[in-house]
């Protein structure tokens, strides 16, 4: 068996230092590699699954703390700052990485299945944009016909301030959807959910008049950043000046600060995610996904446990939208369709409900497919277009090709395939959930 | 005084009347059993006591307080606990976590000592931790904290339910058909767990069984329903040569014939 040998030459793999020499060698060999073609989608990948093979090898915990750190904190900042759209794809991962932790606990953990995730996500961008943007004097103006000289609402630094209020207003949210859809299960929940998510989205399409809160369809801008002070770009360009190759512009600074707050902030998603899977709450509801009947008899009250499920998945979403619209400075309803739901959810399954690193690796999986594979494969495509090749034996030259054909826009086809296909060969997920082992002290038979 | 007082109470389903106007009580420290041919009413009874349904009417007192219009979950907290007619574990996850779930009501640690994981919320876990490994052994399960319940045997899975429901600590243990699908040598094991329950922990229990031997072997009580209706109760000598008892399972057929045997 395939399967079999690999697992044998995993576990060879895995004896003395060798894990750790395999473990370097490869973060070094990703770092080269970007360090020297900055514009090889394929020298990323080596790169990226540098956290891989760093989860799975058997090292000691501060090995694998320490070289993620110096992945995380140092190595991608320096290539994310070479090459920009690097730094765009991980910070895209991080903030998917975010929501599929928030959804992970509403449908791994606590098994209802929620399809208007991306709802909650809404309420925390909207809620930025509103407060840090001159949308508040724009209340009276249709869109498009307010002054231009209009003040700003809140001064930018009170983002910090916001990511909390965003944490709390969708978790209030969450509880407000969650009241009146407790009493539904699995496809009936899911059906309201969904409807609730196109609501949130409707709204913020419409809610330009009578009073403009929303600036409708064209959404909000500008929204405000967090400032960033002088010193720090200083301090980053003296310091890092010789290995990027040039000085850094603050424009660019800023998607890097964003990528270190989107981190903050799932590592603080994934320490309240594993603290609370691992204590009463966490039991309960898995025990609610597991059997509803049996959980209430245990004396578990379902309403509250779901009420809570829904209000933490939702705040996670929150912080993250605020983190977004700041990041952007631009909101549109746009950005909260049902396809987002979807995306997000297919990362939760791809990866394995219920898991963390599963849900973290199925969120990464997905947007690089997104934005690196398909997208390469458009350009190689278009490529070819314009060139005089021609396939063999059939005789068709590639300038012929519909410019319809383009694997960029085959998102939807592309969560339909993986989810698909997970279901088949793996319905567990990449990295399956697993339960703790617990020692027992016990005294020996003798 | 007793235990649980349930006065006539009616629980219909349409036209149909699953239970009707049945009054029973139970007082602390028995082993009861409630027995009857199929479609009696025995576990709709058990249900509309553990509150998953409402009854039309009467009235139900456990330990002085009434229980009915209490949720299920409010009920489970009130000390009653109970296993179902098909197993209902938790399958996905553990065996010693299936029993901490069952000791859900009495943890305490609240959102913010789980989050900063404080002393006492440690404490608090490895107290439960302990006592489920307790509570395994008790009922006879060795070394499979870890596995999950849906990978034990069906006759370990019986007993893990059991420990899950003692595990709240309850006043009142409702057993339904724990004995089901299990071969001889198990039933007389689970039968010595049930009076070793009653009289090591003090925990009341009222059971629905078919299986005959064990119901006359362990019951100071038998109630006898029959379509909904309670048609005698008393000792298992008295029951045993009740004419009623004897017709209503007679009057069924073959199949019945087969259960008057085993008497």
């Amino acid at each position: 068996m395939v399967s079999t040998y690999f697992k044998e030459l995993f576990d060879r793999a895995n004896q003395g230092l060798l894990p750790y020499l395999i473990v370097t060698a490869h973060i070094f060999a990703g770092t080269f590699l970007v360090y020297t073609q900055p514009r090889s989608n394929l020298a990323f990948l080596v790169l990226i699954t540098s956290f891989l093979s760093l989860y799975f090898f058997r090292t000691s915990i501060r090995f694998k703390l320490v070289a993620g750190a110096v992945l995380a904190l140092v190595i991608i900042p320096i290539v994310g700052v070479r090459n920009i759209f690097y730094l765009e794809v991980i910070f895209q991962i991080s903030v998917f990485a975010a929501l599929a932790l928030g959804l992970n606990i509403v449908v791994g953990f606590a098994g209802l299945l929620d399809l208007g995730y991306v709802a909650f996500y809404a309420v925390g961008a909207y809620l930025w944009a509103f407060f840090g943007s001159q949308q508040f004097y724009v209340l009276h103006y249709a869109p498009g016909t307010q002054p231009s000289d209009l003040p700003f609402l809140l001064p930018g630094d009170a983002f910090y301030m916001f990511i909390v209020v965003g944490i709390i207003i969708a978790g209030i949210t969450g509880i407000i959807l969650g009241l009146p859809v407790l009493r539904l299960r699995g496809d009936y929940l899911a059906i309201v959910t969904l409807g609730f998510g196109e609501v949130i989205r409707v709204l913020a399409n419409n809610l330009d008049k009578p009073l403009n809160f929303t600036n409708g369809p064209q959404g909000i801008t500008p929204i405000q950043r967090p400032t960033m002070p002088d010193f720090a770009v200083d301090w980053f360009n003296t310091v890092f000046r010789g290995v990027v190759g040039h000085d850094v512009s603050p424009a660019n600074l800023y998607n890097l600060m964003f990528y270190v707050y989107a981190l903050i902030v799932i590592i603080i998603i994934i320490f309240v995610t594993r603290r609370l899977n691992d204590s009463k709450i966490g039991r309960a509801w898995t025990a609610v996904r597991e059997d509803e009947t049996a959980a209430i008899a245990q004396g578990i009250p379902l309403v509250r446990m779901k009420l809570t499920a829904f209000a933490v998945g939702a705040s996670f979403a929150g912080a993250m939208g605020v983190l977004l619209a700041a990041s952007r400075t631009f909101i549109s309803p746009e950005s909260f369709s049902f396809m987002q739901s979807i995306g997000v959810l297919s990362m939760v399954i791809l990866g394995g409900a219920g898991s963390i690193p599963g849900v973290i690796l199925g969120a990464a999986t997905v947007t690089i497919l997104n934005l690196q594979v398909l997208q390469g494969f458009s350009l190689y495509l278009n490529e070819l277009r314009q060139s005089n090749a021609v396939i063999p034996i059939i005789n068709f030259a590639w300038k012929d090709l519909s410019t319809q054909l383009d694997p960029a826009k085959y998102q939807r086809l592309l969560f339909g395939l993986i989810l698909i296909l997970m279901m088949i060969f793996r319905p567990a997920g990449l990295i399956p959930a697993s339960r703790r082992k617990r020692e027992l002290d016990r005294k020996e038979p003798k | 005084m007793a235990l649980l007082e349930i006065a006539n109470i009616t629980k219909t389903f349409g036209g149909l009347k699953a239970i009707s106007d049945v009054t029973f009580s139970l007082d602390k420290g028995r082993i009861v059993s409630i027995i009857g041919p199929n479609g009696a009413g025995k576990t709709t009874f058990f249900n509309t006591l553990t509150g998953i349904y409402k009854p039309d009417s009467g009235t139900i007192k456990f330990n002085g307080k009434s229980m009915v219009g209490l949720r299920p979950d409010q009920i489970a907290a009130s000390g009653i606990s109970r296993t179902f007619q098909n197993i209902r574990l938790f399958p996905d996850m553990s065996v010693i976590e299936n029993i901490l779930v069952g000791m859900h009501i009495h943890l305490k640690q609240s959102a913010l000592q789980t989050l900063l994981r404080l002393p006492s919320f440690k404490k608090e876990e490895d107290e439960a931790e302990k006592k489920a490994a307790e509570l395994m052994e008790y009922v006879g399960l060795k070394r499979v904290e870890n596995e999950l319940a849906k990978n034990l045997p069906y006759g370990a899975q019986r007993r893990l339910e059991i420990a899950r429901a003692l595990a709240a600590d309850p006043m009142l243990l409702l057993l339904d058909e724990p004995a089901a699908g299990m071969n001889p040598q198990e039933t007389e094991d689970v039968t010595r767990l049930f009076r070793d329950i009653r009289s090591d922990l003090g925990i009341t229990i009222l059971l629905i069984e078919h299986d005959m031997r064990v119901v006359m072997n362990i019951s100071e009580d038998i109630c006898v329903m029959d379509y909904g209706v309670k048609i005698a109760q008393g000792p298992p000598s008295e029951i045993r040569n009740n004419t009623r008892v004897i017709e209503a399972y007679l009057g069924r057929g073959a199949v019945a014939g087969q259960h008057e045997e085993k008497m």
